[in-house]
């Protein structure tokens, strides 16, 4: 056992990762070294660990996984340390409601379907994500938003291009447009999603529209960053899109 | 009398298949009277046009366009060609960089008899199948020689949008123990209609499949199936709109499996259903002639909709594949039918619905190599969730004798896969079909138990929907979102316009010649 010469008690200016003592900083890290294995392998992970801000960092798997290529998996303690107080994040500004809740507040404040219309854009050929959201069936027990009363959704699926697209939710006068982006090599998605916004702004639609993304590697600040009202990552349900798009065209049209 | 683990009824499974038959003839029957810009390139490429113009065009894509601006590509290819070189004397490669140049337009030239044509394209035809033969001599050999690795096959893929890099990847894979290397094809080739040239080293979520980055694989994977005594599987994607293509690239380079479904382009492209029959019958004939195991892509129907609810329709359009396999000429033994572990790890006794389907799957399709696909639709970015969610997958492919199993990844929905992830995978499934080797042969089923029952129901539903299918026809069950909940119009998506009748000198020599294995 290692003595524990660190301060056990919760300090939120200066937290740290808990692995089973406060403050004790413990962290698992796995990598992949281009070195052959050996004692010099293992020396040049921990000296990393070190460089990466880990005290006693331990080696506790090497295997060479082809030749010149070694794999790790270390723990150590985090010397590092973060003020939570101070932290804030953006967040998509709604009170997330189930459908029923959602339904009823579209039904008494806007007295229409609201028309959103949605697709995964560019050369993305992943429907997950849109669907997810927007089919029947949902997600994780989570209707989509073609289950709700008050949204009629269109789900254009995948490679769709922005101008397509564009084309699309004028057609169908949408309230509300929903883009998906899963594939992000190279940053692909944000060139699309920005190529998007630019077109919208061009065709004076931008400020009509209700614009959201989504997508494992999208989060609400990041879209606002590219010029999108919303943005919806990991975890993300139809009931938090839905949600943010009702209350935020009743914000907006009362204004 | 087969028997069934499962207490299946064969005489249901007769009556299910011939169905499916009746479908896949009526499908046949469209696609006789059609040629496609995409098959006409193809039969280019078996003439040995290759290579592109000052534009970067590929030749056939050149070529059989000058046809299709006159009009006249309901002729086809062989009949213009046939003709120029009876009238010029030159070869079809020369024919067609002429043609690129602005020199020479197959239109206007003096037509020949037809026996001179025939006498003329035949040799040609006789050395390009004879090039698909030696090509699946080499791997039989390699077979012979070198070995594989049992079934399952290790399947697993390398996306890192440059075929050098991939080429690490691959070997490593392959030391580590991985029997067939996928590489995944960049976003949005699909919808390319022509087939980029030359090696290429940028892509976006894969690489681009070009023949010159087959043939860099190919040579890659032999050498270090040689240093490690075993045989590597070299795996692309007929699909898309150069699906035969894509199918005689992989001929001539020696791949030795293609993902190459009926309906994916129809339902998860939109491309044009028309347009995709024609292309997949011609691709498929040549896949089934050089020794390629096809792929069908029935586990993507279960990442739109419910793998519980909607199993039934991966059994169906199983059925339905493979009848149109078989009108291709596609041996049992080359039929990687699909289906996929994919419903929601929350489901109760989910395993045991999982374990009756690829059992159900299996005894279906007794001479099939089946195709099992890993978890995707669940995987949530908890990796440690995802590795035991990929271990169940493994036992149930080991259990139930799946044939290529397509190894999850536990970094699934985060990224291309890295080194590790690959490593850890191919660990996993070692790990599990040694343990488990025999529990296939060790353990029976409950009679009227909920394994048993489930593949009874999902059997019984497919026979339900095979039935609508027949009355309405496949083109009319995909207008109406009979698969994976995606509904396709018959003249809507993309490539309709690549689509022409064909005319009164229309042939195809090749057809016959490769499905009578000449």
């Amino acid at each position: 056992m290692e003595a524990r010469d660190f301060d056990t008690t919760l300090d939120l200016k200066k937290i740290k990762p808990y692995g089973d003592t406060m403050n004790d900083g413990k962290t698992q890290v796995s990598f992949t070294l281009p070195i052959p294995c050996g004692n010099e392998a293992i020396e040049a992970a921990k000296q990393l660990m070190k460089k990466m801000g880990f005290e006693n960092p331990q080696v506790v798997f090497y295997k060479e996984l082809t030749a010149g290529f070694t794999f790790f998996n270390c723990y150590g303690s985090c010397v590092h340390t973060v003020d939570f107080t101070t932290i804030h994040v953006p967040k998509v500004e709604a009170t997330t409601w189930d459908m029923h809740q959602t339904d009823e507040y579209v039904k008494e404040n806007i007295g229409r379907k609201l028309v959103v219309v949605g697709a995964s854009t560019g050369t993305d050929a992943h429907t997950v994500g849109i669907d997810a959201i927007m089919n029947m069936k949902g997600y994780a027990g989570h209707y989509g938003l073609e289950r709700y009363e008050g949204f009629e959704a269109y789900n254009l699926g995948s490679q769709v291009p922005n101008d397509e697209f564009i084309a699309k939710a004028i057609e169908l006068k949408a309230d509300a447009l929903l883009v998906s982006q899963t594939v992000t090599q190279k940053d692909v998605h944000i060139q699309n999603l920005v190529e998007l916004v630019e077109m919208l702004e061009a065709e004076g639609l931008r400020s009509k529209v209700i614009l959201c993304c989504g997508g494992p590697r999208i989060n609400h600040e990041l879209a606002k960053e590219l010029g999108y009202d919303a943005g919806f990552g990991m975890n993300s349900y139809a009931d938090d899109v839905a949600s943010f798009i009702a209350q935020e065209f009743v914000r907006r049209n009362k204004k | 009398m087969q028997k069934s683990k499962l207490g299946l009824d064969f005489e249901k499974v007769g009556y299910a298949k011939n169905i499916a038959k009746k479908i896949a003839g009526d499908v046949q029957s469209f696609v006789e009277n059609y040629t496609t810009v995409a098959v006409e390139r193809t039969l280019c490429r078996l003439l040995g046009i290759d290579g592109i113009d000052g534009n970067a065009v590929p030749l056939p894509n050149v070529l059989v366009d000058s046809l299709k601006e006159k009009g006249v590509l309901g002729q086809g290819v062989i009949f213009y060609i046939g003709n120029a070189i009876v009238e010029t004397g030159l070869n079809p490669q020369q024919i067609a960089e002429q043609v690129a140049e602005g020199k020479l337009d197959l239109t206007t030239l003096t037509i020949h008899p037809k026996e001179k044509i025939d006498a003329a394209i035949m040799p040609i035809v006789n050395a390009s199948l004879n090039r698909i033969k030696s090509r699946r001599a080499r791997r039989e050999n390699y077979l012979k020689t070198i070995g594989e690795g049992s079934k399952p096959y290790l399947y697993v893929i390398v996306a890192t949008g440059n075929i050098y890099e991939d080429v690490v990847q691959a070997q490593a894979a392959a030391r580590q123990g991985a029997d067939i290397i996928a590489v995944i094809r960049t976003t949005g080739q699909s919808l390319l209609d022509y087939v980029p040239y030359g090696a290429t080293t940028e892509g976006f979520g894969g690489t681009y499949a070009t023949q010159e980055n087959f043939r860099i694989m190919r040579k890659a994977l032999d050498e270090v199936g040689e240093e490690i005594g075993r045989y590597i599987r070299l795996c692309n994607y007929c699909s898309g709109l150069c699906m035969p293509e894509i199918a005689v690239m992989g001929a001539f380079e020696g791949l030795d499996v293609m993902l190459n479904d009926a309906l994916y382009g129809i339902l998860f492209r939109d491309i044009n259903m028309q347009r995709t029959m024609v292309d997949q019958y011609f691709s498929r004939i040549i896949n089934g002639y050089a020794g390629v195991i096809i792929n069908t892509g029935e586990d993507n129907y279960l990442t739109t909709a419910d793998a519980f609810d909607e199993a039934h329709t991966v059994l169906a359009s199983d059925l339905i594949n493979e009848q149109l396999a078989f009108i291709a000429g596609i041996p049992a033994e080359q039929m990687g039918l699909g289906h996929a572990f994919e419903m929601d790890p929350e489901l109760e006794n989910g395993f045991l619905y999982e374990l009756a389907q690829a059992q159900m799957t299996r005894e279906i399709f007794p001479d099939a190599p089946l195709k099992y696909m890993p978890p995707t639709k669940f995987m949530t970015g908890n990796v440690f969730r995802g590795h035991i969610q990929d271990a169940l997958f493994n036992q149930i492919a080991i259990w139930t004798g799946q044939g290529l199993q397509l190894l999850g990844m536990m970094t699934e929905a985060i990224h291309t896969p890295f080194m590790s992830d690959r490593y850890l995978a191919i660990e996993n499934a070692k790990y599990i079909f040694k343990n488990m080797k025999s529990i296939g042969d060790e353990v029976e089923y409950k009679e009227n138990g909920i394994i048993r029952n489930r593949a009874k129901e999902v059997l019984n539903n497919a026979v339900e929907l095979l039935e609508v299918l027949q009355n309405d026809g496949l083109f009319n069950a995909l207008e109406q979102g009979k698969f994976a909940a995606v509904k396709r119009p018959k003249t809507g998506g993309k490539g309709l316009a690549g689509v022409v009748e064909r005319g009164v000198n229309y042939s195809n020599p090749f057809v016959d010649l490769m499905k009578q294995r000449k």
